[in-house]
């Protein structure tokens, strides 16, 4: 029978494993370890300011113990929206790391690298040819916005993947991917099923999040054959079970059955999930349908100011009870205060107690804390005007003397000195959209680079 | 038939970001019996996101059965992108709270 067995040891590149728990996979003679770097989840920031989000000594650690298994093995390795979000500075950062290791460790090896920043006027040419479409439900797109953007990348498909991998890479560092596409890249080119494929890197791409119980620093094995595939966790602690594994196919998706994806979308309505072993389950049934035009998915982030804020409490109940209107006196006497200069600025106040974590979306409208955690931010066009705003909406704050006040000494409790923090730079999201392309390889350069032996 | 928190139904019930613009709910019932029940009593509807919520029900994209998981899925619009000035919660892993409180009335055979 034949098989292609992956390897993922870890959720998100930089979140760690197990030692244990990767032997063990390594000890099933895998086809491929390949991992996961990015997301959005945590925020446009990443994207906007260029900096991972993972840290770079633990990124680090998990690609020394991978490459090294995988010159061992002599078998692929790779990596997905390298520096968390891929675009060149990502790509680079993390570049930077792997020619770290080389130098420390003696190796060689080729090393693919799949670029997937695209260039502004690429954008905007594709744009005005009306190759540019929403992702309900972002808003639609125009020119501003694609020139407002800091930097705009594209997600690629599997097929970047497989050139360099046919080009006799060894370790593949590819910049913003479709998660499953590192995963399924080496089981496509050796022809297995596209929808087996690229179902079973969707649930590899989270590590043994699938399992239970879930971790998101530990390894799960995936093993695709020409009717199914099958996952199991390397950690005896865990066990991966139908549930366990068709919940996580909810996760972070809007609508289980239909997965939409570089090039087509995954169909899972004929999906079956069974327990094959105490550990494993056989997952059957999924498809690859190919969609026309094959589109990928564009994400931007543009700087929309520069943020302070500053972190106080509360604890006196008569300015509880009006804390909406001490908000507002506050607002007042901030506007006020500037009027002649013309700042633009936007300052919120989030009430932890009251509807700091749902916002608008919080259906209690009564406050029953006995205290209030409040941050008082500001966001402005420059950092200076920012520390200028939220300075003085905390100060003004401190001190106002709102009806029926007896605690004249100040209204809030600081837990720091200084009180305020400069947060720099903030972003927006403001490219999620789908892009029409002619060839799912153009977008996507790709370049061979012999590390170890010019260095 | 009694009326039930749903926590006392479900083993999962969280809230997460399906990328930067929606939040998606999930409600995985305790077994297939519960999960079938909750289904034939559509404890979970448009009508009720919307109210839990106080969105309206054109900001309920959709709603989801997911047999395979004995699951119940629920994505609403986010009120702010992901990250965007007022928003909340970055990864939208806290919205599940309204779900916590929903009764319901289900007769498991």
């Amino acid at each position: 029978m034949r098989e292609y067995r992956v390897l993922s040891p870890t959720a998100i590149l930089g979140y760690g494993f197990p030692e244990e728990s990767f032997q063990a996979g390594l000890d099933r003679k895998p086809h491929l370890i390949a991992v996961d770097a990015g997301s959005t989840d945590p925020g446009p920031y990443y994207l906007g300011a260029g900096v991972s989000f993972t840290d770079r000594a633990a990124v680090k650690r998990d690609l020394e113990l991978m490459i090294e298994a995988g010159l061992q093995l002599d078998i692929p390795v790779v990596i997905g929206t390298a520096g968390g979000s891929g675009a060149e500075v990502h790509l680079q950062w993390n570049l930077d790391i792997i020619k770290e290791l080389v130098l420390e460790k003696g190796w060689q090896f080729p090393l693919g690298v799949i670029h997937a920043e695209l260039e502004r006027e690429t954008v905007l040419q594709a744009y005005r040819e009306n190759k540019i479409a929403p992702l309900h439900p972002a808003p639609e797109l125009t020119e501003a916005e694609i020139n407002a953007a800091e930097r705009i990348v594209a997600q690629m498909g599997p097929e970047p993947v497989m050139s360099v991998l046919q080009q006799g890479a060894k370790v593949v560092l590819a910049g913003r991917a479709y998660d499953p596409a590192v995963f399924s890249a080496g089981a496509l080119l050796a022809g297995f099923d596209k929808g087996l494929a690229i179902h079973m890197g969707k649930i590899l791409e989270c590590g043994a999040i699938a399992a239970s119980p879930g971790s998101g620093s530990d390894c799960l094995l995936g093993t695709l054959r020409e009717d199914c595939f099958i996952v199991e966790p390397l950690n005896p602690i865990r066990r991966c079970t139908p549930t366990s594994v068709a919940a996580h196919t909810l996760y972070e998706k809007t609508n289980p059955y239909v997965l939409p994806g570089p090039g087509g979308i995954l169909d899972l309505r004929e999906t079956t999930f069974t327990q094959l072993s105490e550990q494993a389950v056989k997952v059957t049934g999924s498809k690859f349908v190919p969609a026309e035009p094959f589109a990928v998915k564009l994400e931007g982030a543009k700087r929309v100011g520069y943020r302070t804020v500053s972190i106080a409490g509360c604890r006196d109940s008569i300015m509880i009870a009006q804390i909406d209107h001490i908000v507002e006196a506050v607002r007042e006497r901030v506007a006020d205060n500037f009027k002649k200069y013309g700042y633009q600025y936007f300052l919120h106040f989030t009430i932890y107690g009251k509807n700091g974590v749902m916002g608008q979306l919080e259906p209690n409208s009564d406050i029953t804390s006995h205290e209030l955690g409040i941050i008082i931010e500001a966001v402005a066009e420059t950092q200076e005007i920012a520390n200028t705003i939220c300075g003085f909406a905390r100060s003004t704050m401190l001190h106002y003397g709102y009806p029926g006040r007896v605690a004249t000494a100040g209204n809030l409790a600081f837990p720091y000195s200084p009180s305020d923090f400069k947060a720099g730079p903030v972003y927006n999201f403001n490219i999620y959209h789908l892009l029409e392309v002619v060839d799912p390889l153009a977008l996507f350069p790709v370049e061979i680079m012999k590390m170890g032996e010019d260095q | 038939m009694a009326k039930m928190k749903l926590p006392e139904l479900a083993s999962v019930i969280r809230s997460k970001n399906s990328g930067p613009y929606e939040l998606t709910l999930d409600v995985i019932f305790k077994d297939k019996a519960t999960y079938e029940a909750a289904c034939r009593a559509q404890v979970i509807n448009k009508t009720t996101i919307a109210k839990l919520y106080g969105i309206g029900e054109e900001d309920v994209i959709s709603i989801t059965l997911f047999a395979p998981a004995n699951a119940i899925k629920a994505t609403i619009v986010r009120p702010y992108p992901s990250g965007a000035l007022g928003e909340t919660d970055v990864y939208g892993a806290q919205q599940h709270a309204p779900l916590l409180n929903l009764e319901v009335e289900i007769k498991v055979e």
